[in-house]
């Protein structure tokens, strides 16, 4: 018998970087089949192509870099912030909207610094937001669910011929304008006088098509359910997001329902259950303890009510995951857990000053 | 109150002197290696600010507006912020003798903070009264403050970080101060000016 000395932990599990990546890409496909289903091909189209840009920009910067290339493309995070860009772009979008965006998210926004795990702020948020200041006019012609563009008709989404000549061809305005509208959030936002009510009932896409905002919304719940169910990410950020969201527009729903939007709008349109699960569990741009984890989940609410309700761009997911990414490093200061054997947790400014 | 609260919310947030109006960049490049200094350079530099835009706008409204000398505002409101800065300084040696060495060549350079003269002269474009004045002066410090203190601690974070040799230092900083600059035209639109 072979006494083999090794010391603890003896039961260990394979929890490689590809592992959590491939997980999440898994948790990404009910969310992708949803878009694909309600709005067409393009987000199929979007994803795929952001998906190869992603590779090859990142093949690039690491032949560049003198990096094993082989070795850091297996940990699929390239291909993560790809397909999360991918899934926030509008359908329509042209093939040069994802191009700079991927450049940027990919370049810019990961390896300069450093790569994977050293990023500050979360690279597919970094290229929304930026993209959505650069080009407003793309960014905003969001596609209409099917249900509104033709009742009769089973499916009626653009074909995936069509689709594919809009993206990377030239803009038919024709037939652009006959698949692109308002989003709920802009819906409402320019509502010229109604009350919420009012716009409830009178405007089509919040009277008809909202059914596919929430169907969307419902398949990354159940992306994100399913993450932590697999112990992907914790709890803490996600539900700190959606409390503070739904606290906050609570409040204000129940002083003024005639001016500010319902909870369950806020939760269900727009990105916010992809932001809940998807982008603010960033294991490496948030916060990293379990307590700044919630501080950082309830500013990102708190901040997507303020800029959603007061502020000027159409979401606001992208400027509230980024603010507080801004913020994480602070959060970590003085959110550190006291460690075994310390009476007292080492927090604050470390200076020898 | 509302008044106060937009003006705070504006300076503070929606027209950052540092990230929205590039102001003060100097001091937010220099200081900002390390979260210590930061702070401390972010308490003096909110002192200097508030003082010096009361002071400044004391000196507009009594001296130089009745005896019809607007046009010297640039130039004295410089030396009203080299006097203010230069009391600072001497409480700052006197009751933080390890905050004054840690700062250095910084605290004299309050001087030439572009943003503490922005706002002095700010303050007279926007016509703000006495009240707005003070209010305006310690937004645009807290906001100073607030982009200050977060860069840094950002900062200590990615002077580990493995970025290209090229991009090394300040290189970084000022790719990170540009995205952080993209995150705060978030607030664009909150309070109209």
């Amino acid at each position: 018998m072979a006494l083999i000395r090794s010391s603890s932990p003896h039961l260990h599990k394979m929890n490689q970087t590809g592992h959590v990546m491939r997980l999440v890409l898994m948790a990404t496909l009910p969310g992708m089949a949803a878009m694909t289903f309600f709005f067409g091909w393009g987000t199929l189209i979007n994803v795929i192509w952001a998906s190869l840009l992603a590779v090859g920009f990142e093949a690039a910067i690491l032949k560049w870099r003198n990096r094993p290339v082989g070795f850091v493309l297996r940990d699929y995070s390239a291909l993560v912030t790809a397909v999360l860009l991918g899934l926030a772009l509008p359908p329509f979008a042209a093939w040069w909207v994802t191009l700079v965006g991927v450049f940027v998210a990919i370049v810019i926004a990961k390896h300069l610094y450093g790569g994977l795990g050293q990023n500050p702020f979360n690279p597919a948020m970094v290229a929304y937001a930026l993209l959505l200041i650069s080009f407003p006019v793309e960014m905003t012609r969001w596609t209409v669910p099917f249900v509104m563009i033709d009742a009769e008709s089973s499916w009626s989404v653009l074909s995936l011929f069509d689709t594919l000549s809009l993206i990377f061809g030239s803009i038919d305005s024709a037939l652009i304008d006959n698949y692109t509208g308002a989003t709920p959030l802009d819906a409402l936002r320019h509502r010229g006088g109604l009350t919420t009510e009012e716009a409830w009932r009178q405007v089509p896409v919040l009277a008809d098509g909202i059914g596919a905002w929430h169907a969307v919304s419902a398949a990354y719940v159940m992306g994100g359910v399913f993450l932590l169910y697999r112990k992907v990410f914790t709890w803490h950020a996600p539900v700190a997001m959606l409390g503070s969201l739904t606290v906050l527009s609570t409040l204000f729903f129940i002083v003024q329902p005639d001016y500010f939007a319902d909870p369950f709008f806020h939760l269900t349109v727009g990105g916010t259950m992809l932001g809940a699960f998807f982008i603010a569990t960033d294991p490496v741009s948030s916060a990293t303890s379990n307590k700044g984890k919630i501080y950082f989940g309830i500013g990102i609410g708190a901040l997507i009510f303020v800029i959603r309700t007061w502020g000027g761009y159409p979401d606001a997911i992208a400027f509230a995951v980024l603010l507080m990414n801004l913020t994480a490093p602070f959060i970590d200061q003085y959110t550190q857990p006291r460690t075994y054997g310390h009476a007292k947790a080492n927090r604050g400014m470390k200076g020898d000053a | 109150m509302t008044e106060y609260l937009l003006i705070l919310i504006s300076t503070v947030l929606v027209n950052n002197f540092v990230l929205v109006q590039f102001l003060g960049l100097c001091p937010f490049m220099g200081v900002s290696n390390k979260l210590e200094t930061a702070m401390g350079m972010s308490l003096a530099t909110t002192f200097v600010l508030t003082l010096s835009s009361v002071c400044s706008y004391l000196v507009f409204a009594y001296i130089l507006q009745p005896l019809d000398l607007a046009y010297l505002q640039t130039i004295s409101f410089i030396l009203v912020i080299a006097v203010v800065v230069q009391f600072t300084e001497m409480v700052v040696h006197k009751t933080s003798p390890m905050l004054y060495k840690v700062l250095g060549i910084f605290l004299p350079l309050i001087t030439t903070n572009c943003a503490v003269l922005g706002v002095a002269l700010l303050n007279i474009k926007k016509q703000n009264d006495f009240i707005d004045s003070i209010v305006y002066g310690f937004g645009a410090a807290v906001g100073f403050s607030l982009a200050l203190i977060l860069f840094s601690a950002m900062r200590e974070r990615i002077a580990v970080a493995d970025v290209p040799a090229p991009f090394k230092g300040s290189a970084i900083g000022m790719v990170t101060a540009g995205l952080m600059s993209l995150a705060f035209m978030g607030f664009t639109g909150l309070v109209q000016f």
